[in-house]
């Protein structure tokens, strides 16, 4: 009795057939996967946020009410994003040079309309993320990321991390700059990354 | 029968791989830390058993700061409130990105006439190193590692591999709990939801 259900299924544990399915399941798991793997790579910047609920940010970002916006329906010609956490230790130390890097742009006739800078905490919730900028007088927009979905979405960069985007007006925009680490010099910082931007008349 | 363990190897390793594609970088991992960060992976939300609620004495304690002072949780009674907090292991991700918030927070803190002990099972040399990282800490940080986390077993909170849980405690100045939160080890607790409960006992 033994011997002929032996007889059935082996078969079935055919080493062939094991092994082409096994490779077949495992060219579906690297489909599966080649997503995510892709994320580390290439930042997807395609995500929506809030609109900031005061008014003088929806004027800056030149957004028309209370909806979700892309990044690419910011009026400006560059944006840079900082990704930031008010639990991380350099974000709060550069929290000063990034304040002066959004001054430097408000004070120059060159930047001011042309070129915006937003924050986006990092598992922060709302609540940490108007400490973050109570506590050290942050005017430029902030937004909560608070279950860490865009940063999933955009590499689990570590904190600070910069993004320089360059905006066709049409709503797509290309990423001309993604780098991890500090200011130190907001005006060197602020020359070098719009020197990448590809802007035509961005000094 | 060395066939079928080399088919067996050669799978073994595929599947590897494609768990290793799964791992990145740990959630908003700060640039503070360099590469010095270990990543525990994910890990049991909760593997302790509470043996504390709200409303019970807390139980005292002595043990020794990062600064090579005793601490003596008895100390505090009538003069401030306290918030106890638990984190499972110096250098790893999340526990990382945890006491720094704090370490902004001290005017809110003391708004609320509360002070922190951080706790952990951690060794004192790995502690002060780690504390030493972030920049130094304004609230004293404890090694509740000899004998192995007896303070956190009286708290309920160890947990079976040694570690404690991320686990919150707030302290009235009569020595009472007030406040219990042992949340999924692998999220930091959310700053807002302990300035509510602080509220709770302030006024």
């Amino acid at each position: 009795m033994m011997c002929r259900y032996y007889r059935i299924l082996k078969p079935a544990v055919n080493t062939r057939i094991l092994l082409r399915f096994a490779l077949m399941l495992v060219g579906a798991l690297f489909l599966l996967v080649g997503e995510g793997m892709g994320q580390e790579k290439e930042p997807r910047l395609d995500f929506t946020l809030p609109s900031p609920e005061k008014k003088v940010h929806q004027t800056y970002l030149g957004l028309p009410g209370d909806t979700d916006f892309s990044l690419g329906q910011i009026k400006a010609e560059a944006v840079i994003i900082e990704i930031f956490s008010m639990y991380c230790p350099v974000c709060q130390r550069e929290a000063d040079n990034v304040n002066a890097l959004f001054q430097l742009i408000q004070n120059s006739p060159e930047y001011k309309n042309r070129v915006r800078l937003i924050g986006i905490g990092a598992g922060n919730s709302s609540f940490e993320v108007d400490f973050f900028r109570e506590k050290y007088s942050i005017e430029f927009p902030l937004f909560s990321d608070t279950d860490f979905s865009i940063h999933k979405r955009i590499g689990q960069v570590r904190t600070p991390h910069f993004f320089g985007l360059a905006l066709a007006g049409d709503g797509r925009f290309k990423v001309f700059f993604s780098q991890s680490g500090e200011v130190s010099d907001p005006r060197a910082f602020l020359k070098t990354l719009l020197e990448n931007s590809g802007i035509k008349d961005l000094p | 029968m060395r066939r079928k363990f080399m088919q067996l190897s050669f799978f073994c390793c595929l599947i590897l791989s494609i768990l290793a594609c799964f791992a990145g970088p740990a959630p908003a991992d700060s640039q503070a830390y360099g590469n010095k960060i270990f990543d525990p992976g994910k890990l049991k939300p909760v593997d302790s058993r509470l043996t504390l609620k709200t409303g019970d004495q807390a139980p005292d304690f002595t043990l020794t700061s990062t600064q090579g002072k005793a601490v003596h949780l008895g100390d505090f009674m009538g003069k401030k409130n306290v918030m106890l907090t638990f984190i499972p292991a110096a250098w790893t991700p999340v526990c990382s990105d945890q006491w720094p918030g704090y370490n902004i927070a001290r005017d809110l803190f003391e708004k609320f006439d509360t002070t922190l002990i951080g706790i952990s099972c951690d060794n004192l040399p790995s502690l002060f190193a780690w504390i030493k990282e972030m920049g130094d800490l304004w609230f004293d940080v404890v090694s509740d590692f000899h004998p192995h986390g007896a303070v956190s077993s009286s708290y309920g909170v160890l947990r079976s591999d040694g570690m404690s849980e991320r686990a919150i405690f707030l302290i009235d100045k009569k020595g009472i709990i007030r406040f219990i939160h042992v949340g999924d080890i692998n999220i930091r607790p959310d700053l807002g939801m302990i300035v509510n409960e602080l509220k709770k006992i302030s006024f």
